[in-house]
């Protein structure tokens, strides 16, 4: 974790945690939303929709088993249709929680603190949603760990040479890595929960589940130890994951798709969409839960900066592609460009210029940057573009490839409509179960920024000497 | 002298500052057997208490290397020895494809020993401890700061540890029974 760092309250920024906070209010703030917070109506109703949109979900996920994979508008040639462009979305969007996380802590970036625990937490569901579809897309789900290399009766192992398989790995070690990460950063919370409530019954659970955490120094040392060790690692593993999801794009030969950019494009692309989420998200929570003094102006003016940095290394992206398209002469890729314009997805290709580049320019204004209604709206928006722009690569490039004979059209069914819906609401109703049952803001993290924990004593050396 | 009926005396402080120069002191005073409690990482309560390095770092180290190895070992015999396939003649041992899951397998193997590790060290899960006998220890997870000398420390004496706490001036003293 980083130092305790002053805070500033300049003219210009507003702060990273509102003044006169005390080690005791934090605690009782983030407490009380859990423990001692009635239930509120509009939790229930936004639960409600939630477990009403799951149902549908499964009654889908049950009719998609029993029919085949061939329910979806998936057929030859476009043989990923939703599964995929759904699961790069899902994943990207997780990438911002890591970013948060691991990312901004290496970069002693302490207005990260207030906002990490949630991002996570994001992160967690957003991966779960995006490991549904290739789950579901095997056609026989239940012979999932055929993907890993076991010893089997079969004598057959996965093919290490293939990309999809080293997305197995890159996925699994993600999702593993992303949940000890997010539990280790609530162990400390957990005691303090523990500590909060006088109920039996959740001093005994969340006693549990902090394992008898009792904040002795020597502890705190390995943690902090531990915690860096995990940023370091989940800093390259971050910018793995969505390098490896563009591999199986790029190491194929596909128009469109068998080019050097992806990596880097896929991984600024993924951080865009991510940060939109976690606006999407901060924006109504912060309101909701009043907790507005943890999460101020500043986070969100944060976010969006780095929404329009990241969303211009997306458009340079966009600009590398259709450069390369022209200047390397190769008539499939020039009929991919032609295509992506004039095509039967013409359309498409223009609304996720408008809503991916275009709009997200309007950042540019202070004030519509500080605004949060506009803000809200523009998150929306990029989440959108982004998942168009999956769209796009998917559908423009598989549909007319090669041979005018093998060119087909992709339409996606009333099945992925509603398994889409059915991840989103699987996401959104895991966010309100989070927000109800543990610290949406690290308690800890969040009491190194308030100037009572500045250190003021000098250092002695010469008392160990 | 070792008291069997205590597990040691535990001072509470309400600020940083304040834990930090106590921890000081009773180590200077000779006490070696210390803890101190605080509500979020203190580096120097920990130095204070003469606590300056850690195993973590090593074994996250250690089970880096072993995912790493692990992971290029299994797919290169899994394609040279146990399932060998001949694509036009190309190498069995392709090394440059199997470097991504031997990444990802680094990460997830240093990663995890980093946590198991860290748990293992911190002697964690542990369902009971004595400290959590004072009422008022539940406030080291909220804003309080605590020091305690355990009984087992070979200066430990009932009465002149606690006179000697007591100079610290803190806002309680409490007998830990163990």
């Amino acid at each position: 974790m980083a130092k305790p760092t002053e805070v500033e309250i300049g003219e210009q920024k507003a702060p990273v945690i509102a003044p006169g906070q005390t080690f005791a209010s934090i605690t009782d703030k983030i407490a009380s939303i859990v423990l001692r917070r009635p239930v509120t109506n509009g939790w229930l109703f936004g639960v409600a929709i939630c477990f009403l949109i799951l149902q549908w979900f499964l009654l889908a996920v049950c009719w998609l088993f029993y029919k085949g994979v061939g329910e979806w508008g998936v057929n030859i040639p476009i043989g990923w249709g939703f599964a995929i462009v759904n699961f790069v979305w899902w994943i990207g969007i997780g990438h911002a929680g890591t970013l948060i996380s691991a990312i901004l802590l290496l970069l002693r970036q302490s207005w990260r603190n207030s906002i990490n625990r949630f991002a996570e937490a994001m992160t967690l569901f957003a991966v779960a949603c995006a490991g549904m579809f290739p789950l579901l897309h095997l056609g026989r789900p239940w012979l999932f760990y055929w993907l890993f290399p076991y010893s089997n009766t079969m004598t057959y192992w996965p093919n290490f040479r293939s990309p999809l398989v080293w997305d197995v790995f890159a996925v699994s070690t993600y999702l593993t890595i992303s949940l000890v990460f997010w539990f280790v950063g609530l162990i400390p919370d957990l005691a303090s929960m523990r500590d909060q409530t006088n109920n039996k019954a959740l001093k005994f659970v969340f006693g549990s589940l902090a394992m008898g955490w009792r904040n002795s120094v020597r502890h705190w040392n390995r943690y902090e130890t531990a915690y860096l060790l995990l940023a370091g690692l989940a800093t390259p593993l971050v910018l793995s994951v969505h390098t490896v999801v563009s591999f199986d794009f790029s190491i194929g030969i596909v128009p469109g798709w068998h080019t050097t950019i992806f990596p880097p494009y896929f991984v600024a692309g993924a951080i865009y969409s991510g940060f939109a989420m976690v606006l999407v998200l901060a924006i109504p929570i912060r309101k909701f839960y009043d907790i507005t003094a943890f999460i101020t102006d500043r986070h969100l003016e944060n976010s969006a900066m780095v929404m329009l940095a990241t969303g211009w290394i997306v458009a340079y992206g966009y600009g590398i592609e259709a450069f390369v398209n022209w200047y390397g002469g190769d008539p499939y890729e020039s009929f991919l460009r032609w295509n992506r314009l004039h095509g039967p997805y013409a359309f498409w290709y223009y609304s996720l210029l408008f809503t991916n580049l275009l709009v997200p320019q309007v950042l540019w204004v202070r004030r519509i940057r500080t605004n949060h209604f506009w803000l809200f709206m523009v998150s929306l928006d990029v989440l959108v573009g982004m998942w168009l722009e999956r769209f796009i690569i998917v559908v423009v490039s598989l549909t007319r490839d090669y041979v005018p004979s093998a060119f087909g059209r992709y339409y996606p069914t009333w099945n992925d409509w509603s398994i889409l819906a059915g991840t989103l609401a699987f996401f959104a109703g895991c966010m309100f179960l989070f927000l109800r049952v543990l610290p949406a803001v690290s308690i800890s993290e969040l009491k190194t920024l308030i100037p009572q924990a500045e250190v003021t004593v000098p250092h002695e050396e010469e008392v160990h000497s | 002298m070792i008291d069997p009926a205590t597990y040691g005396l535990m001072a509470e402080f309400d600020n940083v500052n304040d834990a930090i120069v106590a921890a000081r002191r009773t180590y200077a005073a000779g006490y070696r057997k210390l803890d101190a409690y605080s509500p979020f990482p203190v580096e120097e309560l920990s130095e204070a208490i003469g606590f300056h390095k850690n195993g973590v770092a090593l074994v996250c180290l250690v089970g880096g290397l072993l995912g790493c190895s692990a992971a290029f070992i299994l797919q290169w015999w899994i394609n040279t020895i146990s399932y060998p396939v001949n694509v036009a003649g190309r190498p069995l041992n392709s090394w440059p494809s199997f470097i991504i899951v031997t990444f990802e397998m680094t990460i997830l193997f240093s990663g995890l020993s980093a946590v198991f590790g860290m748990l293992a060290l911190n002697g964690l899960p542990m369902p009971y401890h004595p400290v959590f006998n004072v009422p008022r220890f539940e406030l080291a997870s909220k804003d309080r700061f605590f020091l305690i000398v355990f009984s087992s420390d070979k200066n430990y004496d009932p009465l002149r540890t606690r006179q000697f706490l007591e100079g610290l001036s803190p806002i309680s003293i409490a007998e830990v029974p163990s």
